[in-house]
């Protein structure tokens, strides 16, 4: 069980949590340019890292506000909780 | 017009006698019907939450697990519950309808939502000395007392369904789940009383 401290309400069990997927996936800036095999990547193709990896986390239990967290998808360290757009430039293997 | 309050129905009628008969000893469930409830969401620094502040006679709490409380008037005392930065549920012992109209009248013009949710959510009252243990049972939230406590409200979930856990008092919990959620959580919550009223 990930104990995972959102930035809102503080730490809370996995269980109050919806996992988002990766974090810091641009919506593409000319959709229409797009072929379909570009669109089909860029909807379902993600990395898969074994180390750190970015992700989108909801607190659907609690507050229901959407953050982000760096967890090592290795050792399911949990290396960083941050909101917003800002990527945490400084750790590998996150920034895109 | 008509009194449609007589029309109100409790998600938990067909349950009172069960909790009464359930409740002796360490630990007793009742519930606490067609509560009034008001839900805001309105910005933390807008001026419409300073009179929203004025209307409730306490601030909006800041931040998480944190319960104002303001005394208006005889009739009832309001109760501001934090659900998240900019969402609030005002618990209320008065008539819900009039305070949201206060409400929607104090947030004017700025950007912000005022309404009654009363049939939203039920309130059971779980109290006794062993009430703790019996929501420890299916609660994720730390209940002890270094971290939780009187005057402190979370959301959270409770026998894996979303509930609000305020407690009230040393050894006293309102539950307030959704009603569509209050048959399950009440017959949950009964299940695991047993071991401590026998």
């Amino acid at each position: 069980m990930l104990l995972l401290t959102c930035p809102w309400c503080g730490p809370r069990d996995e269980t109050e949590y919806h996992y988002g997927g990766q974090a810091h996936v641009p919506y593409p800036e000319d959709p229409d340019a797009l072929s379909d095999e570009e669109w089909a990547e860029n909807l379902f193709f993600r990395d898969n890292p074994a180390g750190p990896f970015a992700e989108r986390w909801s607190h659907t239990a609690g507050c229901r506000r959407w953050f982000n967290v760096v967890r090592d998808t290795a050792t399911y360290d949990v290396l960083e909780v941050y909101t917003g757009a800002a990527p945490a430039a400084t750790q590998p293997g996150v920034a895109r | 017009m008509a009194d449609l309050t007589t029309l109100r129905r409790s998600p938990l009628a067909h349950l009172t006698d069960r909790m009464a008969q359930a409740s002796h000893g360490a630990v007793g469930l009742s519930e606490t019907a067609c509560t009034g409830m008001v839900s805001v969401r309105v910005s933390a620094e807008s001026s419409a939450a300073e009179r929203i502040a004025t209307v409730l006679g306490a601030p909006l709490p800041a931040a998480c697990g944190e319960v104002t409380s303001g005394e208006v008037t005889s009739a009832g005392d309001h109760h501001a519950l934090w659900l998240g930065p900019d969402e609030w549920l005002v618990v209320t012992g008065t008539d819900p309808v009039a305070l949201a109209d206060q409400l929607e009248a104090a947030v004017g013009d700025d950007p912000g939502l005022v309404l009654d949710v009363s049939a939203n959510r039920t309130v059971l009252e779980l109290t006794g000395p062993k009430a703790r243990n019996v929501l420890e049972k299916g609660c994720p939230v730390d209940l002890h007392p270094r971290a939780f406590g009187p005057g402190r409200a979370v959301s959270t979930t409770l026998a894996r369904v979303p509930v609000l856990l305020w407690q009230t008092g040393e050894p006293t919990y309102r539950l307030l789940p959704r009603s569509s959620f209050a048959d399950y959580v009440s017959r949950w919550v009964l299940d695991a009383m047993v071991e401590h009223t026998g």
